[in-house]
C-alpha cells in the first residue's frame, strides 16, 4: 500500500487529533492561541506536503491524486490558514471561542481535501460530511448569541437537506450504473451512448446537492443568514474551502464520468449559473449589513465560476480554477478587514460603520478598496483576471446569452462594490474603530498586495491550473 | 430463494421514493416543531438507505450495503451535531418553534 498518496491527508488528520487531546490539557481560557498555532502549523505542513504527492489511485481506487486534486488542495488549505490566522485575531473583548474552532476548521478542510480527491462515491459523500458537519457546529459555537446558534440551526437544516438529496442521487447513480467507483461509472456511461432516465436523475439530484453546498439560486436561500449570523472567521472560513470542495467535486464529476453526457447537463448548469450571477447581483443592493452583502456576492461569485464549467472545455475548467484562486485572496482580505470592525471591543457589521474609514484608518480603507475593485473586476486586481478568462471561455463556447446575463451582472455588481468605497472615502468620519488585531492587519495587507500584483503569479496559477484541468477532463 | 428474486426491484424502489417525497415535504409543509424537521430528515436518509440496499441485492454487489453502513454513523453523528445546536438555539430563543426562527430576514 502506498502511503506516500494520502500522506497530507493522513498527517492532518493525527496532528487534528493531538491538536483537540493537548486543548483539553490546557486551561480554558488560554487554550485557543496555542490550538490556532498549531493547527496553522499542520496545515502549513499539509500545505507543503501537497505537492510532493505523487500521481495515483490507491487504497482500492477510494482515493485519487492527479494535479487537479493538488491544485484544490491547496486552495482549501490556504483558505482554512487563513481563516485560522483571522480567528486568532478575533479573540479580543467580548467575543471569545472556544480552542475547538480552530481544531473544527481543521477537520473540516480534511473532509474538503477528502472531496478534493474522491475516486469513489463513498469518499465523495464521507468527505462531504466530514466538512459540513463541522461547519454546522462552526456556525453555532457562539453558544451564548442568539444570533450565532440561529445561523447554525438554518444552516444544519438546510445543509442537511441538501446531503439527503446528493445521497438519493448518489444511490440512483448506484443502482443505474451498478458500480460507486468513477473510472468504471464512466466507461459504462461512455459505452451506453445516451444517459438512461434513472442516471440522468441521479445525476440532477447530485448536482442539487452541490449546489447547496455552493450557495447557487435555487438553492442559496440559507447564505445570508449563515453568513451573518456567524462568527466573522467562521464566515470568512465557510465562504472559502467547502466551495473550492463543492467545485472540486462538481468538476470532477461533471467533467470526467458525465462528460459524455454534457450537453443534458450544460443547460442545467447554465441556468444555474445565470440565476446566481443575476440574483447575486440584484438582491445585495438593498443590504446595509457588510456580511450579509459578503452572502450575496459569493453567491454571484460562485456563478461566475461556474461560467467555466457550463462552457464545458479544458479551457473554461482552466478559466473555472483561476477564478477560484482569485475568489480565495479577495474573500479572505474582506474577512479580515470586516473582522477589524470593531468599536469599544465590540463587532460591528453595519456598512454605515465604515464611514470615512480613509481619514481614520486609511491602511484599511486602501485594502477593502482594493478588494472591492477587485471584485468588479477592474484590470489589474485579481478579480478581473479570473472573470476575464471565464467570459473568454463562456465566448469560445458559444454561450452568448450566458455571457450577456453575466455582463449585466457584473455591472449591477459594480454599483453595490463601488457603493462600500464611496462610504469609505466619501461620508463623513463616525467613530473611530479600535486599532485592529495585528493578525487581521498581516491578513488585509498581505491579501491586499497579492491581489493588486496577480498578475506576476498570474503565470504559475494558469499552467497549474492548465495541467489540473487536463487530468479530469482527459 | 431471495424476497429480491421473488418480487422484484420495483417495490423497493417505490417505497423508497415514498419515503424521500414524505421526508422533503415533512421539511417544507411542516409549520411547528423543528424536531419534525429533523425527523424528516432521517426519512430522506433512509430512503436513500434503502435504495443501496435494494440495488446491492439486485446487482449481487456488496458496496451498496457498505455504503448504507456509512450513512446509517453519519446520520447518527448529524442527528447528534443537530440536537445539540438544537439545545443551544433553545437556550438562547426558549422555543423551538419553526415560526420563531427570524431574527435574520432579509
Amino acid at each position: 500500500m502506498n502511503w506516500m498518496l494520502a500522506l497530507p491527508e493522513l498527517v492532518l488528520a493525527l496532528s487534528g487529533l493531538v491538536i483537540l487531546v493537548a486543548g483539553v490539557c490546557m486551561k480554558k481560557e488560554d487554550s485557543f492561541v496555542p490550538a490556532a498555532m498549531l493547527s496553522i502549523a499542520a496545515m502549513g505542513v499539509t500545505l507543503f506536503l501537497v505537492p510532493l504527492t505523487p500521481d495515483g489511485n490507491g487504497y482500492g481506487h477510494v482515493f485519487v491524486n492527479d494535479g487537479f486534486a493538488r491544485f484544490l488542495k491547496i486552495l482549501i488549505l490556504a483558505g482554512g490558514i487563513l481563516a485560522t490566522i483571522i480567528s486568532i485575531g478575533y479573540q479580543r473583548g467580548s467575543s471569545r471561542l472556544p480552542f475547538e474552532t480552530p481544531v473544527l476548521m481543521l477537520f473540516s478542510s480534511l473532509g474538503a481535501m477528502l472531496m478534493a480527491s474522491a475516486g469513489n462515491l463513498i469518499t465523495l459523500f464521507v468527505g462531504l460530511e466530514l466538512s459540513s458537519l463541522s461547519i454546522y457546529i462552526l456556525c453555532a459555537i457562539e453558544r451564548d448569541r442568539l444570533k450565532s446558534a440561529e445561523a447554525g440551526l438554518k444552516y444544519f437544516i438546510l445543509g442537511s437537506l441538501a446531503s439527503g438529496l446528493l445521497l438519493y442521487g448518489i444511490s440512483l447513480v448506484y443502482g443505474f450504473a451498478g458500480t460507486m467507483e468513477l473510472v468504471p461509472l464512466s466507461m459504462i456511461i461512455a459505452g451506453q451512448g445516451g444517459l438512461p432516465l434513472g442516471l440522468q436523475i441521479g445525476m440532477v439530484f447530485i448536482i442539487a446537492g452541490l449546489a447547496f453546498k455552493l450557495s447557487s439560486v435555487p438553492f442559496h436561500m440559507w447564505t445570508p443568514d449563515a453568513y451573518q449570523g456567524s462568527p466573522t472567521p467562521v464566515t470568512a472560513y465557510m465562504a472559502g474551502a467547502p466551495k473550492f470542495a463543492a467545485f472540486a467535486l462538481l468538476l470532477r464529476l461533471m467533467a470526467g464520468p458525465f462528460g459524455m453526457a454534457a450537453p443534458r447537463w450544460q443547460i442545467l448548469i447554465e441556468t444555474i449559473a445565470g440565476l446566481s450571477m443575476l440574483f447575486g447581483s440584484l438582491a445585495a443592493i438593498p443590504q446595509t449589513d457588510i456580511k450579509r452583502l459578503m452572502a450575496y456576492s459569493s453567491i454571484g461569485h460562485m456563478g461566475y465560476a461556474m461560467m467555466g464549467l457550463a462552457a464545458a472545455s479544458a479551457t473554461g475548467l482552466r478559466a473555472t480554477l483561476v477564478y477560484l484562486a482569485a475568489y480565495l485572496v479577495m474573500n479572505a482580505g474582506v474577512f479580515a478587514v470586516i473582522g477589524a470592525m470593531r468599536r469599544g471591543g465590540r463587532e460591528v457589521t453595519s456598512i454605515r460603520d465604515l464611514s470615512g474609514l480613509s481619514r481614520t484608518h486609511p491602511g484599511m480603507a486602501l485594502a477593502m478598496a482594493v478588494f472591492m475593485f477587485s471584485m468588479v473586476g477592474v484590470p489589474p486586481m485579481a478579480g478581473f483576471f479570473g472573470k476575464f478568462m471565464v467570459f473568454a471561455s463562456a465566448w469560445h463556447a458559444g454561450l452568448y446569452g450566458l455571457l450577456a446575463v453575466g455582463g449585466v451582472s457584473a455591472l449591477i455588481g459594480a454599483y453595490y462594490y463601488l457603493r462600500v468605497v464611496k462610504v469609505m472615502y466619501f461620508d463623513a468620519p463616525v467613530q473611530e474603530f479600535d486599532s485592529p488585531a495585528p493578525s487581521l492587519s498581516f491578513v488585509s495587507a498581505g491579501m491586499g498586495v497579492v491581489t493588486v500584483f496577480f498578475l506576476i503569479g498570474l503565470g504559475v496559477i494558469t499552467s497549474a491550473a492548465e495541467i489540473a484541468a487536463h487530468a479530469i477532463a482527459g | 430463494m431471495t424476497a429480491l428474486s421473488q418480487i422484484g426491484l420495483t417495490p423497493f424502489l417505490v417505497v423508497s421514493a415514498m419515503l424521500l417525497v414524505l421526508g422533503v415535504f415533512g421539511i417544507f409543509l411542516n409549520r411547528k416543531n423543528i424536531i419534525i424537521i429533523m425527523m424528516s430528515m432521517e426519512l430522506i436518509l433512509l430512503a436513500a438507505n434503502l435504495n443501496f440496499v435494494a440495488f446491492s441485492s439486485a446487482h449481487g454487489d456488496l458496496s451498496g450495503q457498505v455504503m448504507t453502513l456509512f450513512v446509517l454513523t453519519i446520520a447518527a453523528a448529524e442527528a447528534a451535531i443537530g440536537l445539540a445546536i438544537l439545545t443551544v438555539y433553545f437556550r438562547n430563543r426558549g422555543s423551538i418553534q419553526v415560526e420563531d426562527v427570524t431574527m435574520m430576514k432579509g
